[in-house]
């Protein structure tokens, strides 16, 4: 791309972001501030997952970019194409081929490796946000590690529905430290947090705020002793490929109601019909 | 400071321009034990309590506190997170309008247990059991654990405050007229909650109040103050049976008349 | 009939954009637009364009307007990332808005004042009569002129402050925050207040500054001085050791004269409210100067009761290209998280009809 750096962004620009990305992996889950800068994609549409990436995106990575566990969603699509410009790098749809993962509200089904660095698009980095609106209250509260107020929601939510009513972007505890906010992923998803092998960085841009997640770290969905966390998912299996432990997709397939369920992760997806694995649609296509 | 209080200041001042809201004010306050702080308005009372508890500094003058431990600590020397947690374990505040002390959008359950949670508790049940158990000791029907702030009565909502207050059995509470506003008939309802559980509790208490009837119930010790000075201070029968100061005197008969 | 995972996403953004393109052109048969025309025609969208995407370049905010088919907060966007790719190499000495060029300059708090009171090109007194003359050709009208009396124009605040009636703004030695390279953090010092404003979105701070006018945070203004004209903005190179001008831009200031703070014993002073936006933009720069006050709440120990009051609340929420994305972006898929609550909300009208009192159950028996 003519006139503009790899990947965008200028060298001060992007040591700018790797010293808060520093800062952010020595205190696991803390949101550091930082100088984000105005890019050529809106605020909340991925600016702080996109500036981290470009940050640490070398000539030699495989960059894989999905939107709700697929690959050629529109945002995903744009992204990608936006890193194909100005950085020439190589892309892939294979979790399995990609050095670096930049997503939007889904951790793919393919555990991730030590040599694998995931980037998360955050749209409120603030876990305590909706039961404290000023900034300057919650900074406080992290570092006075006051996070009863957390509590008390979830105790609500069990005294009036009989259980945790939050199903995405479900707080955490990492490191038994920081309470972060893990970004939209379904609640199905913050197992995969706890002890990841890859790093796992964590981009808000219009907040303007920076959080990581090293390597092999404890990361805790909050609940109580006697009302444990659970990973909730819709109960059937993929139409497409059988898999019975994936994320779903709700497919309206008709005007009478009828659905289909499919593989969140399209990657995910195709990899299991391509080793051979055949779900109930597709049964019925070969008996048709 | 002698060995045994629990609270001690001396010599607090304090000025809002040229007003003298306290002149070299000194307290004690042993463990169990409750102190009124009693005056009109404008006499410094309620400004004593901000000073005791930390929330507003003195110009001159030093708070102490002893700690479990035996251990002193200067209150306004103390660095904030010490105080805040202190303010929530040990600690209490009640305020004169418990609106401001409770969250009104969380259920009475969640305003009880929420000292507890913030200590660690992380037992759903256990939590409940001693919300239910604290509303029980307020008299709040036990019914109403799920219910809002928003739909009780203001003595209730005072109720729900100490319970919230007192759930983390704290050996000092501050109290801010704490029946103020109150039907005379639900202030004596809660001045003998309070007086029964402050005696159970062993909780020691500074209780500012411009009504002296509150203070001969509640208190053992009573401070009389005027504009800023402390003009009587003593045991509450004794002083309020035998006022030395003039302005004491007045306070007393002022009762009587009315 | 079998299901086909839709694909082909990338085929459908560049089919949006291809039918993007045309619908900005519009009408092959009608004249393009000329950057000139809209530069010196559509002035005050260009003035708008350049203070909310914080670039003084009237012909890049012709094209970004052209771009963005008059959508401004598209266009303060593009105007925006440009700005973030251009390289910083000086900072200016502060304009000096006192020796302005005014084309414009009156203050409701005086009747007269040396200087004079100049009413320039406003639209102030103007009838809002549609005029139909304008639909076929535009004649120039010419307005006379007159040799400018180059009398000294003093700036309202200095003739008060001359008399201790107005408090005094005083000058700091640390370097400015700037906003567009550091995070906004708590407490925001005047000076990362003023820069959010001035690039803030024009319809919020009217809104806001308008609630304070209505009794949410009275302030008490009144106008002491608008002056718009041309400033001359100084560098000074290391190389050279003394400033030297390089071009002019156009200013809008707006001082306000508030409500007066004092006591017994420290004699009262009116206090200061201050908007500064580039170009001509009037409605800007006052219901900056009014929000600006507003802020100053807590530091002048006014009460805070109301949103134009609130730092954070004002800051967080002006800045009209952050709050654009954030708002638009819930177009994006939000299918995933969409699917969670669907299944929470399955699982809990499931529980809810199977065992009609169990919220009741809970409350009354301890979990074991």
């Amino acid at each position: 791309m003519r006139g503009y750096n790899f990947a965008y962004l200028d060298e001060q620009t992007k040591r700018m972001i790797r010293r808060a990305l520093l800062k952010a992996v020595a205190i696991p889950g803390y949101q550091i501030p930082f100088g984000s800068r105005e890019m050529p994609l809106p605020y909340g549409w991925g600016t702080g997952g996109i500036q981290v990436t470009a940050s640490v995106l070398g000539p030699d990575d495989v960059l894989k970019v999905i939107d709700q566990g697929a690959d050629d969603t529109t945002n995903a699509v744009s992204i990608r194409r936006f890193f194909a410009r100005t950085a020439g790098v190589r892309t892939t749809t294979r979790t399995t081929e990609a050095t670096l993962i930049q997503t939007r509200h889904r951790i793919p089904e393919t555990p991730l490796r030590e040599d694998q660095i995931i980037v998360y698009q955050v749209p409120q980095p603030e876990p305590l946000y909706r039961l404290e609106a000023s900034r300057a209250e919650t900074r406080r509260m992290h570092a006075l590690a006051e996070y009863g107020v957390m509590h008390v929601k979830l105790y609500e939510d069990i005294a009036r529905f009989g259980q945790v009513a939050i199903s995405y972007d479900y707080p955490v505890m990492v490191n038994r430290r920081y309470l972060m906010a893990p970004s939209p992923i379904p609640a199905f998803d913050n197992p995969k947090l706890h002890r990841m092998p890859a790093l796992q960085l964590f981009g808000a841009g219009r907040e303007k705020r920076i959080y990581a997640v090293p390597p092999y770290t404890d990361v805790r969905s909050l609940d109580f002793e006697d009302h444990p966390f659970r990973a909730g998912r819709a109960p059937h299996a993929c139409g497409l490929c059988g898999a019975a432990d994936s994320y779903l997709d709700e497919v309206v397939i008709d005007d009478r109601g009828q659905r289909l369920f499919v593989c969140s992760d399209t990657d995910y997806c195709a990899e299991r019909r391509a080793a051979g694995h055949v779900g109930a649609e597709g049964l019925a296509e070969a008996a048709e | 400071m002698t060995d045994e209080t629990l609270l001690s200041a001396r010599r607090l001042s304090l000025s809002f321009g040229t007003i003298p809201a306290l002149v070299t004010v000194d307290v004690d306050l042993w463990p169990g034990e409750m102190l009124a702080v009693v005056g009109e308005s404008g006499s410094g009372k309620t400004t004593l309590l901000n000073v005791l508890s930390g929330r507003l500094s003195p110009d001159s003058g030093t708070v102490w506190y002893r700690d479990p431990a035996g251990r002193l600590h200067d209150v306004h020397a103390m660095e904030a997170p010490l105080l805040r947690k202190l303010h929530r374990s040990d600690w209490g505040f009640v305020q004169q309008d418990p609106r401001e002390n409770l969250r009104m959008g969380v259920t009475a359950g969640g305003n009880v247990g929420e000292r507890l949670m913030a200590q660690g508790a992380r037992h759903y049940g256990n939590i409940r059991e001693a919300a239910l158990d604290w509303l029980t000791q307020v008299e709040i029907d036990a019914d109403r654990i799920d219910d809002l702030p928003r739909t009780f009565s203001g003595g209730m909502l005072q109720r729900l405050q100490i319970a919230r207050t007192l759930v983390t059995h704290p050996r000092l509470v501050f109290m801010d007229e704490p029946t103020g506003g109150l039907d005379v008939s639900v202030q004596a309802r809660l001045l003998d909650l309070i007086r029964t559980l402050v005696s159970r509790l062993k909780i020691a208490a500074v209780l500012v109040t411009h009504d002296i009837a509150v203070a001969r119930l509640l208190a053992h010790r009573i401070m009389v103050m005027q504009r800023g000075v402390v003009v009587e201070t003593g045991l509450t029968d004794q002083v309020l049976d035998d006022p030395q100061h003039a302005y004491t005197q007045l306070l007393v008969s002022s009762v009587l008349q009315a | 009939m079998a299901y086909v995972a839709v694909k082909g996403g990338e085929r459908a953004i560049d089919s949006a954009h291809t039918w993007l393109a045309e619908s900005r052109r519009g009408d092959p048969a009608v004249p393009a637009l000329d950057l000139a025309q809209i530069e010196q025609q559509l002035g005050r969208a260009v003035d708008r364009v350049m203070g909310e995407g914080s670039l003084y370049d009237r012909e890049l905010a012709a094209l970004a307007m052209k771009q963005a088919q008059g959508d401004l907060i598209e266009a303060a966007f593009l105007l925006r990332a440009y700005r973030t790719t251009l390289p910083r190499f000086a900072h200016s000495h502060p304009v000096d808005t006192a020796s302005m060029h005014a084309r414009r300059r009156i203050s409701a708090i005086f009747k007269d004042l040396p200087g004079g009171q100049m009413l320039g090109p406003t639209y102030d007194y103007t009838h809002r009569l549609l005029d139909f003359a304008l639909e076929s050709g535009d004649a120039a009208a010419s307005a006379p002129s007159a040799a400018t009396d180059d009398a000294a124009m003093p700036r309202v605040h200095d003739i008060l402050g001359r008399e201790g009636l107005i408090e005094r703004d005083v000058a700091g030695d640390a370097e400015p925050g700037d906003l567009t390279r550091q995070p906004l953090a708590f407490p925001a010092s005047r000076d990362v207040r003023l820069q959010a404003l001035a690039r803030g979105d024009e319809g919020f701070l009217l809104g806001l500054g308008y609630s304070t006018q209505r009794g949410y945070g009275n302030t008490h203004p009144f106008a002491g001085e608008i002056r718009m004209g041309e400033v001359s903005v100084e560098i000074e190179p290391p190389e050279l050791g003394f400033a030297i001008d390089i071009g002019d831009i156009i200013l809008t200031e707006c001082q306000m004269v508030n409500q007066f703070k004092g006591s017994k014993t420290a004699p009262p002073q009116f206090t200061r409210g201050y908007g500064l936006v580039f170009g001509h933009a009037e409605r800007k720069a006052m219901a900056m100067a009014l929000v600006d006050r507003a802020m100053r709440a807590a530091e002048l120990g006014e009460e805070m009761t109301a949103p134009g009051q609130d730092v954070e609340f004002v800051l967080y929420h002006s800045d009209n290209v952050e709050a654009t994305g954030f708002v638009e972006h819930l177009k994006l898929p939000h299918y995933v998280d969409f699917q969670s609550e669907l299944e929470a909300v399955r699982r809990m009208r499931a529980q809810a009809s199977r065992q009609p009192d169990v919220v009741e159950q809970a409350s009354r028996e301890p979990v074991e």
